[in-house]
């Protein structure tokens, strides 16, 4: 892929406890902030992607009237496959500007559809009368046999968290700002054992919002533009229990190869690292998975200081689902930060970050979206 | 708050008809012969649609889990195990650990299992999972 940029991103203005706003109006909010950033009017997009809002409810009520539509809904990363499918509609000539949006009112529950479980799926007719209640007690049950199979501690999974509080601690937008030590973390409340409360995700409200069009047009507006090099998707089960092998993700390893092939970089060409932590054992999913780790080696990585501030692999600087905001799809905000950071105007700037990875992760273990980001125009390459 | 229960499908009965008479109960493809689960009406392997309805021998070790503090309204109070357990013929399946103390010195990884059928209601009983080798009630 050498043609499609990212030329508008941008947050709710507010993150956090936003009960003044339902979920159509935080995708608004962070709508018409992304169209301010590109300095994009309404009529000027013609492509739209969204989850968790039906899409032409939300042209309607953006004043939008798009000729391609995405609502691809597979969980949190659904925004990286928006990302990925709108790259290859604007590729296609099927629209020229197409605006990704995402809003959830996690935390105050404004607007938000009711949570449906009595479905008559595999899952509501296996797995949930076993007591599941959400991803909290579903996506981190295969957790002990990743590590036990990695020698993997519960002190190597709270330090991920400890890390990603050293992140979060430069981000004022972030909720979890307080350093936390790894005693802290194994003292702290059991909610799902091994889980304890700081590595499970936060539950906030927001939202966020991208606009993609031609590269070719991409130096025409107000923000520095970033490049989409590569992509990748892939699922694998909606049921945890049918995961095929509990130490390894295989959507995350599809979409991470294929991205990497597309992209045509190497793992040392990488400056910056997003990887989807609803909980802090995916990080350690994903660093393998992808490819920058090889299995068992991710305690030591993150014990070596390799994603910490100052490391050669800073990961989820904005402080990450644990510690930044978790509206419940938190791929979004993963998106977000990649493109700040390749921008230059992360709150935790890595230096001179130039390749950005950016991975999600959907339902529980059930989809995977991976982009990867560069701030280096493609239409110069020779 | 009795606990929730499933709703057998027409691809999924024989499998809870089992439950209720005792039965472990998993399908085979005539073709391939692997052993799956959940139930369908064609293997998952190979999409072959001759398959076979066989019981189980109830025996399984323990896969993964997580001691869920928080339990759904509908489990009780107390903190309990959510379990995947691999069966000796394959498979795996979510269930409970159950008539061992739920607890992380307890519930050992890969320790061998035997199915045991709780009676939910008249009509349905869940397959649950205890440490092998205990006496049978």
């Amino acid at each position: 892929m050498r043609g499609v940029a990212v030329v508008g991103a941008a947050e709710t203005t507010r993150l956090g406890i936003i009960p003044e706003l339902s979920v159509i109006g935080l995708h608004a909010d962070a709508a018409l902030n992304a169209m301010a950033d590109a300095g994009l009017r309404p009529s000027e997009i013609d492509g739209l992607a969204t989850a968790g809002e039906y899409p032409p409810a939300l042209a309607a009520y953006l004043g939008l009237a798009p000729k391609w539509i995405d609502g691809t809904s597979v969980g949190g990363c659904s925004f990286m496959l928006h990302v990925r499918h709108a790259a290859a509609a604007i590729e296609a000539g099927y629209c020229t500007t197409v605006l990704v949006t995402h809003g959830e009112s996690g935390r105050s529950g404004v607007g938000r559809m009711p949570h449906s479980t009595t479905t008559s799926s595999l899952a509501a007719e296996f797995e949930y009368p076993y007591g599941v209640a959400g991803a909290t007690s579903n996506l981190t049950i295969p957790a002990l046999r990743y590590m036990k199979a990695c020698g993997t501690t519960e002190e190597d999974i709270a330090r991920v968290v400890v890390v990603q509080r050293e992140w979060a601690a430069m981000n004022p937008r972030a909720s979890l700002k307080t350093p936390i030590t790894v005693e802290e973390v194994l003292n702290s409340e059991i909610i799902a054992w091994p889980f304890r409360r700081p590595m499970c995700c936060l539950r906030t409200d927001g939202g966020g919002a991208l606009i993609l069009t031609d590269a070719s047009r991409a130096k025409g507006f107000a923000g520095k533009p970033v490049y989409i090099t590569g992509t990748g998707e892939g699922v694998e089960s909606p049921m945890v229990s049918m995961m095929k092998d509990f130490t390894t993700f295989r959507a995350f390893r599809s979409a991470g190869a294929d991205a990497f092939v597309q992209a045509g970089i190497t793992h040392a060409d990488v400056d910056h690292l997003m990887i989807y932590d609803a909980f802090a054992h995916l990080p350690l999913y994903g660093l393998e998975d992808l490819g920058f780790c090889q299995p068992g080696e991710t305690k030591d990585f993150i014990r070596e200081r390799k994603t910490a501030p100052g490391g050669e692999l800073p990961m989820n600087t904005n402080g990450g689902g644990l510690c930044y905001m978790h509206s419940g799809m938190y791929g979004m905000y993963a998106l977000q930060e990649s493109v700040r950071q390749l921008r230059g105007i992360a709150p935790a700037q890595v230096p001179g970050a130039r390749i950005s990875v950016c991975a999600g992760v959907g339902g529980m273990f059930a989809a995977a979206g991976v982009v990867i980001f560069t701030s280096d125009d493609p239409t110069l390459r020779t | 708050m009795p606990r929730t229960l499933p709703k057998p499908s027409p691809e999924t009965r024989h499998f809870w008809e089992g439950c209720k008479a005792g039965e472990l109960r998993l399908q085979r493809c005539r073709r391939c012969s692997e052993p799956y689960f959940p139930p369908r009406p064609f293997c998952p392997s190979c999409a072959c649609r001759d398959v076979d309805v066989f019981t189980a021998s109830g025996k399984a070790t323990l896969y993964s889990y997580i001691i869920n503090h928080r339990p759904r309204a509908d489990m009780g109070t107390e903190p309990h195990s959510i379990a995947v357990v691999e069966l000796a013929e394959g498979p795996r399946m979510m269930t409970n650990v159950i008539n061992c103390p739920q607890t992380p010195e307890a519930l050992q990884l890969d320790m061998p299992l035997q199915v045991v059928f709780g009676n939910e209601s008249a009509e349905m009983a869940l397959p649950y999972f205890e440490p092998a080798g205990k006496p049978r009630l």
